[in-house]
């Protein structure tokens, strides 16, 4: 055998032994394609564009098609969680009650939970600048609750919903102090 | 008053945000966790924490939402490691690394990704992964 042959033979040996892998970057569901930077020892590939893929052993970048990738990654893309979810509430100067049109934003968060088979669900409570700061943490606090209670009584498991109040520290909109500022006065209710 | 009513916030909030890498979500045929020594069946709302490994049999399926909502699933006959997991859910700073080491994988990139490009980063036998903002896929092939 000529020594050429055995020398070829030898290097797809080296090539194929040992497990490999391939990496495909997808357009996110808004449509964004962003970047992976695959290293392999001292080779780097970048992955920039939708269905670039990059295999191990081989030198250039390609592009595979979207039927391509669901028959190798269907059953894992089919996993993935749901996209986690946020919404803002907001609230009557100086109280824990909601405004008119948040009272109505309600039922979507509702819709959000009802989609996922166990939510778990973070409440925010926020305040704008008006009072002194310990009142505005006291007050987010109780937001927050009155946000949960409200979730609760319409059946989320309360175990499953965590309230934190931040008081006027995370301002949505930024004012000096004393400032009456509708969109300040807010929850914010993540759902994953 | 007001330094005592902080530091009872900022306990309650560490503690509430802090404790877990992130929650399984989606479980579909037969997985299990291995922690330590102990291999645990998967459920959905159970925790997943830093050094889990999620192993899926030939019909199992996996997708964990993380706390900086990245989201990532397992496909079938796959073995999946959380090696770091550090989330700072104030500052969106972080370290994601996790390897897998055979099968099939789909992220979608979370926060810590946008608050800081090299974050997150997947292993593989023979690569390393770095992450910026996007959703990809993995597959490694045991020859």
């Amino acid at each position: 055998m000529p020594v050429l042959v055995v020398a070829v033979m030898v290097a797809l040996a080296i090539i194929t032994a040992g497990p490999s892998e391939t990496v495909t970057v997808l357009p996110s569901a808004d449509g964004h394609v962003g970047t992976v930077v695959v290293q392999r020892g001292e080779t780097k590939q970048v992955l920039h564009q939708a269905y670039a893929t990059s295999n191990s052993g081989q030198a250039e970048v390609t592009v595979i098609s979207a039927g391509a990738v669901q028959s190798t990654y269907g059953k894992a893309l089919h996993a993935l969680p749901a996209a986690p979810a946020t919404f803002l509430l907001y609230f009557v100067t100086g109280t824990d009650e909601l405004t008119d049109e948040s009272k109505l934003e309600l039922d979507k968060v509702l819709s959000a939970m009802r989609t996922r088979p166990l939510p778990d669900v973070l409440v925010i409570g926020h305040t704008d600048t008006v009072g002194d700061p310990d009142n505005n943490d006291r007050l987010s606090a109780q937001r927050a609750e009155t946000v949960k209670g409200f979730l609760v009584g319409v059946g989320i498991p309360a175990e499953r919903i965590r309230t934190a109040g931040r008081g006027e520290r995370e301002l949505l909109v930024p004012t000096g102090d004393d400032v009456d500022e509708p969109r300040n006065r807010r929850v914010e209710i993540n759902v994953r | 008053m007001r330094a005592t009513l902080a530091v009872v916030l900022f306990s309650f909030s560490a503690a509430a945000l802090a404790a877990d890498a992130g929650e399984i979500k989606v479980v579909q045929g037969s997985a299990h966790i291995e922690r330590g020594t102990a291999r645990l069946p998967v459920k959905v709302g159970m925790p997943v924490q830093e050094a889990d490994r999620v192993v899926t049999g030939a019909d199992g399926t996996v997708g964990i939402t993380f706390a900086d909502n990245s989201l990532l699933s397992i496909g079938p006959s796959s073995s999946f490691a959380i090696d770091r997991y550090v989330f700072d859910s104030t500052t969106h700073a972080g370290k994601f690394d996790s390897t897998l080491s055979k099968g099939t994988l789909a992220v979608v990139s979370g926060k810590m990704v946008k608050q800081s490009p090299d974050a997150m980063r997947v292993h593989t036998p023979s690569a390393i992964m770095g992450v910026r903002g996007t959703d990809f896929v993995v597959k490694v092939t045991d020859h």
